[in-house]
């Protein structure tokens, strides 16, 4: 397709199947390194199902979700020995292959280095926004902490990392622009305050690729621009690959630099945004099409 | 203002009227409740026959109070709309001092409570205080401060918490008496296996959430009861095991004897400075589960609790392994619990199954709701409250010369338990003390209000 990036996150053949209901049905994509991709659909086409089966929140029935943590293009090879050999994970020249798939999810997230948001946002609301931030930094400070015992009796090694961590926390805070609440709960926060903070919260885990799940969702207009300059910024300035659900389309087609598009578990189209929004079966299916062109569309559909 | 107090006249009349005819209602109902509860009763009299012995006084009472209970409640009511309640607005910083110097004091008045109750009341009195009312609430108040960290940090409901002290009582007494351990042996080892079961009761269950939690949890502790009773080879059975050896201080024995602790001081012999001693032992005790709470609540450990109690899933998603941080809580409350039990133990010198019933799971839950899920100062507010509380009604005699000599003022212990629940539950729903404090900050710790923390859903 287009080899300009190697693929971080490959999936294939992937297949979610909820009794009789297929919601994901031989589902292949790729997300290349260091660019946004988005993923699109009408509701109910099992965009946040495709999410949840690549960050391990469920088990897909079938197909593989590969990430590939390293610097080289892995060979063929290299993945067939993988998935043969029955393992999590296997390290490769110059880094590691994940088959997040047999993966459970916080080790996806702590190990694979993958972070998510939610589409009904989940916060520690009785907690403050810095606290939040500082929970998001857990792995490395348990480990700096010597698993609590160390931390227990005040270890200078663990005082150096929660500062450090800290340190990091007033970075997002800055970021996205919510030092001025650090101490107030997360709970009180407004709608648009409590998304910047749960995208601030997946950064704060240091993450390879996000995927944020409808992160526009109950914006407005100001909000979304600055979403779109922010994210941007996670892009080049972080060097963040990102994987986004999302239904505002100026935010897709602005950002994004690759599109699928997805429909009863099918996906229709894919490619960048000009692709994405002069193809024909999308417009049909997703955007809609006005009564009269409905004829001249399907002919077209049914030629191709 | 003037005007308005002419025409109440008629009106006043009226709103008595209202509130008599309001209170023959309540009074009818009481008396309606009164009847099948209190009027009668069954007695045995001497040739074995069971007589109906009517207590038509106790209704008259309860009508009475009832009527004008509700009387003086309506009327006051309808004197004037309640004055507004003024809110305080208290600087924050201030409140907290207050805060802070109410643990200090709390913890002066507990250090000195021994001395205070030897000088109020003398040697033989202050054994009753120091080791009925002393002991027995700082023992509530660990089992509290140790359950605090399950339901009240971690969010995970635990109705079998007394399986935990049970397994500390147990190990530390057999240990004690099958190996002839010492008291200060038997109390790590007593908290270790308490840990071990807390582990292993965790691996099954921790799948499970809220209210299925809940009844495994509740079982488990049946199951702990019943293997103390029916393992009779090893537990004693019903029967218990006695003879369980007192702790000492630095090897010096709290008796009358020649080595014992009062002739190595040459003081005459008297039973106060054991309990003195066993007070001290499980103050500190106490406050060293509070100790590690507090220092764990500022660790990552501690964090991940409080998170996984706001929400499992986004837990999840940051990598934070929701098992394991399951299992340290339940293990850290469980061995504070078996540590709790080993004191048990070794201050009565004798155990039986009867001390683990669901009862006691039940007080000590109250008590962290009460306090306030995940409060230290209120759990311990709680405890002194309903096990002082219920000592407290032990003493009270007078009641007697009210309602009779049949009067057993501990026989309405739970009732009035479940009223003081009840009161606290309209008034402050989020227990005595139901603000969060946070563990860090950036520029001022401010509280967190009740109603945006999460009670955690197992």
């Amino acid at each position: 397709m287009r080899a300009a990036q190697a693929p971080l996150l490959t999936v294939e053949h992937l297949t979610m199947r909820f009794g009789g209901l297929v919601a994901i049905d031989d589902l292949s994509f790729a997300a290349a390194r260091g660019e946004i991709t988005a993923i699109i659909g009408p509701n109910g086409a099992g965009k946040t199902t495709v999410f949840n089966c690549i960050t391990g929140f469920y088990k897909p029935s079938g197909g593989r979700v590969l990430l590939n943590l390293s610097d080289a293009t892995p060979t063929a090879d290299q993945i067939d020995r993988l998935t043969a050999s029955g393992a999590r994970h296997a390290p490769i020249p110059g880094g590691e292959l994940f088959l997040l798939e047999r993966m459970p999810d916080h080790e996806i997230a702590a190990r694979a280095k993958l972070a998510r948001t939610f589409q009904n946002i989940r916060l520690f609301a009785g907690m403050t926004v810095l606290e939040n931030l500082i929970v998001a930094q857990h792995n490395r400070l348990m480990v700096a902490s010597g698993w609590t015992v160390l931390g227990l009796v005040g270890a200078p090694r663990y005082r150096e990392a929660e500062h450090s961590a800290l340190e990091k926390a007033k970075y997002w805070l800055d970021k996205v622009g919510l030092t001025e609440r650090a101490d107030d709960p997360a709970g009180d926060l407004p709608y648009g305050a409590q998304r910047r903070l749960e995208i601030a919260r997946a950064m704060c885990t240091e993450p390879t690729l996000l995927c944020l799940d409808e992160p526009a969702a109950g914006l407005n207009p100001r909000e979304s621009a600055d979403l779109k300059r922010f994210l941007k910024s996670l892009q080049v300035e972080h060097a963040t690959s990102l994987l986004l659900i999302e239904h505002d389309m100026s935010v897709v087609m602005e950002i994004s630099d690759h599109v699928v598009v997805l429909e009863y578990g099918q996906k229709i189209s894919d490619g960048p945004p000009d692709h994405v929004r002069n193809d024909p079966k999308v417009i049909a299916a997703y955007l809609g099409v006005e009564d009269a062109e409905v004829e001249e569309v399907e002919a077209e559909i049914s030629n191709e | 203002m003037a005007s308005a107090l002419g025409e109440a006249s008629p009106n006043r009349r009226q709103v008595l009227a209202k509130a008599v005819i309001d209170a023959l209602g309540t009074a009818a109902l009481a008396l309606g409740l009164a009847v099948p509860i209190l009027a009668l009763r069954t007695e045995q009299n001497i040739s074995n026959e069971l007589i109906l012995q009517p207590r038509w006084g106790y209704v008259a009472v309860a009508v009475v109070g009832a009527f004008s209970a509700r009387l003086v409640y309506l009327l006051l009511a309808a004197a004037g709309p309640a004055p507004r309640r003024r809110k305080l607005t208290v600087p924050s910083g201030w409140r907290d001092a207050a805060a802070r110097s109410f643990a200090g004091i709390g913890l002066v008045c507990l250090v000195l409570y021994p001395l205070i109750a030897l000088s109020l009341t003398g040697k033989a009195g202050a054994i009753k205080w120091i080791d009925n009312f002393g002991i027995q609430i700082m023992i509530y108040i660990m089992l509290g401060w140790g359950l605090n960290i399950v339901v009240g940090l971690a969010g995970l409901l635990d109705l079998g918490y007394v399986a935990f002290y049970a397994v500390g009582a147990y190990s530390s007494a057999l240990l004690a008496q099958n190996f002839g351990l010492s008291f200060w042996i038997c109390l790590p080892l007593a908290g270790i296996l308490a840990a071990f079961w807390g582990v292993l009761l965790g691996f099954p269950v921790l799948r499970l959430r809220g209210d299925y939690l809940a009844i495994v949890t509740l079982a488990f502790g049946e199951i702990i009861r019943l293997i103390l009773i029916n393992w009779v080879p090893v537990t004693g059975g019903y029967a218990g095991i006695s003879g369980i050896p007192r702790p000492t201080l630095l090897g010096l024995p709290f008796n009358a004897s020649e080595e014992g602790f009062a002739a190595f001081f040459h003081l005459e012999f008297s039973p106060v400075h054991r309990a003195i001693f066993l007070f001290y032992v499980i103050l500190v005790l106490a406050l060293l589960t509070n100790w590690v709470t507090l220092r764990l609540r500022r660790l990552p450990i501690g964090r991940a609790w409080e998170a996984l109690r706001e929400d499992e899933i986004a837990c999840r998603s940051l990598g934070i392994n929701t098992t394991n941080t399951k299992l340290t809580a339940f293990a850290l409350g469980a061995g504070f619990g078996g540590f709790a039990g080993a004191f048990f133990a070794a201050r009565q010198g004798f155990i039986s199954p009867e001390s683990f019933t669901f009862m006691e799971s039940a007080i000590v839950l109250a008590i962290v709701v009460l306090g306030g899920m995940g409060s230290q100062i209120g759990v311990a507010i709680a405890a002194v409250a309903m096990i002082g509380g219920t000592e407290i009604l032990r003493e009270l005699d007078w009641l007697r010369r009210i309602f009779g000599p049949d009067f057993e003022p501990t026989q309405y212990r739970m009732l009035l338990f479940g009223l003081a629940m009840v009161l606290v539950m309209i008034w402050k729903p989020r227990g005595l003390i139901s603000f969060r404090m946070p563990s860090i900050f950036l520029t001022e710790r401010r509280r967190v209000r009740a109603d945006l923390v999460q009670e955690g859903h197992g």
